[in-house]
């Protein structure tokens, strides 16, 4: 998959709470939660977010609750792609079973600018930068969770793996 | 190779002899959990997918804890997704309110959870449950509805920190400020993905209800689980309560640890974690004057019986500052009744502190006790991020019910020696 956009940048331990606040949690809806992406961090980000921009994360990037509605409202915000240089490690198995491209990769955290222009393919873990001409490579996922993002998440993946069974 | 508790517990769930950190297994499930946040999108997951049934009617639990009773129209509506789910599953345990208390804190006390158990849930505080020497970690949403399909997960196997204790515990000294104090040690990812062993002669002689805080914030510490070894005092805990037959797991003496770390807590003060990060811990003698507009004693980390008794040796006979407000929100409603029929509920309220009925509330910010701009709470809860109890200018101070009460009553940070 190719995704391109503009970067967006945090710093480390972005907790779910920054991302998506308890108090808007009395709603499930992706529309409504994105609507208050990131609001604790950056309040101006859900108006000005484009559709495939990237949010560019430091160390442990998602820390704190279990909430789905986390990597939900980043992807119900149109952000194509989370990059950091760690994530914690619930957020990290939401973002794969629900199907948001997450990719670990230090040297492009360091490295890219607000407002960089991107362009990743997350086939090859292949970052470039278009703004700096620079290019970066992300740690690759482990084949089963390549295997998860193959089937397009948990819940194919367990409806392919019932229908192996029962045939 | 020996093994670690955490191992032996994945490989007995995988139907295996021996696993390895790094292994990736399918293990089964002894509980899967959601609440009024986390489940109803695991409704929607299980619904469109079509499932029928879950795979065991008496191992799924729904408690709606979070925004109950019910803030607003929106939560209602929330819960009722979780009720009506129930009622169409037979699932016995959906505790409505009236039977509902923080989930960490009544599955315990039910039994619903015993040692040895797998367990996931859609909260990430579950690893609450270690202190019983069971596996539990927290999950998304989406992993509830395939465990509640399938009564399976997968996991990598972790590798596990062992923590050992030492020492004699210091007056005023809880199991809060043991984890708070491990917390500024490590870092708020000092043990991401791993598992955290806490043994030693302190832990031997800590009670469950220390216990149960301690493994409640191994995820402060990016922790896949926190675990205690069973033991007399896990015994005398569950024996009477467990609802199903359960099994005592140990570490073997050749088990492999990634890391160890010997902890003497003869020099350990009651710990007071700054904003905005757990790990951002002092010792109380190096506080200063921080003064607070609230204080909040409960929480699936301090909620219990034990929490609320040391806060009211404390309270007793005192008044709290007048200017602040103090919440007291026993966890569950047996507690709530235990600690008003022990006179708890006296002192508090002729202390000038409130008694709410049991509920997540203000720990994430929800309801029941939010803070406006600039101000400041000390709480004995487990996060204290930008914004977790309301506006995101407010701090949150997080420490040992002990702490609280002086505190309350001093209307700053102040250490329990300060006012007895
Ligand atoms: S009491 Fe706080 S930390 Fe515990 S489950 Fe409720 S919201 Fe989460």
């Amino acid at each position: 998959m190719k995704l391109e956009g503009n970067a967006w940048k945090f710093g480390d331990n972005i907790d779910t709470d920054v991302i998506i606040p308890a108090r808007y949690l009395n709603t499930s809806d992706p529309a409504e939660l994105a609507k208050h992406c990131m609001e604790d961090g950056d309040a101006t980000f859900a108006s000005r977010v484009q559709a495939g921009d990237m949010i560019i994360g430091g160390r442990n990037f998602g820390c704190g609750s279990s909430r789905e509605h986390a990597p939900i409202c980043i992807k119900a915000a149109g952000v194509s792609c989370v990059i950091a240089k760690s994530f914690a490690r619930i957020f990290y198995r939401n973002s794969i079973n629900i199907g948001l491209p997450i990719l670990e990769c230090e040297a492009a955290v360091e490295a890219i600018a607000v407002g960089n222009h991107i362009v990743v393919d997350t086939d090859s873990g292949v970052i470039k930068n278009l703004t700096k001409n620079e290019s970066y490579t992300a740690k690759p996922f482990p084949p089963f969770m390549q295997e998860l993002i193959q089937a397009g998440g948990l819940m194919n993946f367990v409806a392919k793996k019932a229908g192996e069974k029962h045939a | 190779m020996g093994m670690t508790i955490t191992e032996k517990i994945l490989a007995a769930h995988a139907g295996l002899d021996h696993v390895e950190p790094g292994d990736l297994i399918t293990a089964k499930l002894d509980i899967v959990l959601g609440n009024d946040i986390t489940a109803p999108v695991a409704i929607h997951e299980f619904e469109k997918m079509g499932a029928t049934a879950v795979y065991d009617k008496c191992r799924v639990c729904l408690v709606p804890d979070h925004f109950t009773p019910n803030k607003d129209i929106k939560s209602a509506e929330q819960v009722k997704i979780l009720r009506e789910f129930a009622h169409k599953h037979e699932i016995e345990n959906f505790f409505e309110l009236g039977r509902m208390g923080v989930e960490h804190c009544i599955l315990p006390e039910m039994g619903i959870v015993v040692p040895g158990d797998c367990i996931i849930g859609a909260d990430s505080h579950t690893c609450t449950y270690g202190a019983l020497g069971a596996f539990a970690t927290g999950i998304g949403s989406t992993d509830m509805a395939a465990g509640m399909i399938t009564g399976e997960a997968w996991f990598k196997v972790p590798e596990s920190i062992k923590f050992i204790y030492t020492g004699e515990l210091q007056e005023h000294v809880s199991g809060k400020d043991l984890i708070l104090y491990t917390i500024g040690l490590i870092g708020v990812d000092g043990a991401s993905y791993m598992a955290m062993e806490f043994t030693g002669p302190v832990i031997e002689k800590l009670s469950m209800d220390g216990r149960l805080t301690m493994c409640n914030m191994a995820i402060e510490a990016g922790a896949k689980n926190g675990i205690i070894a069973f033991d007399q005092i896990t015994e005398e805990y569950v024996s009477g309560r467990a609802q199903r037959p359960y099994k005592a797991y140990f570490s073997d003496e050749d088990a492999n640890y990634a890391a160890t770390y010997a902890i003497d807590c003869s020099k350990i003060e009651p710990q007071v974690a700054f904003p905005h990060l757990p790990e951002n811990t002092r010792p109380i003698s190096q506080v200063g004057d921080v003064k607070l507009d609230q204080v909040v004693i409960g929480s699936c980390t301090n909620g219990r019986m034990e929490d609320l008794r040391v806060a009211a040796a404390i309270l007793k006979d005192k008044k709290v500052d007048p200017n602040l407000r103090v919440i007291i929100i026993p966890g569950t409603p047996t507690i709530y009744k235990q600690a008003m029929h022990e006179g708890l509920f006296d002192i508090f309220l002729d202390a000038g502190a409130i008694v709410s009925t049991p509920t997540c509330g203000p720990c994430l910010g929800g309801h029941m006790g939010i803070l406006a701009k600039g101000e400041r709470a000390l709480a004995t809860t487990n996060r204290n991020f930008v914004g977790r109890m309301g506006h995101p200018e407010s701090e949150v101070y997080l420490a040992s019910p002990a702490v609280a009460a002086a505190s309350a009553i001093l209307g700053r940070i102040a250490g329990p020696k300060e006012v007895l």
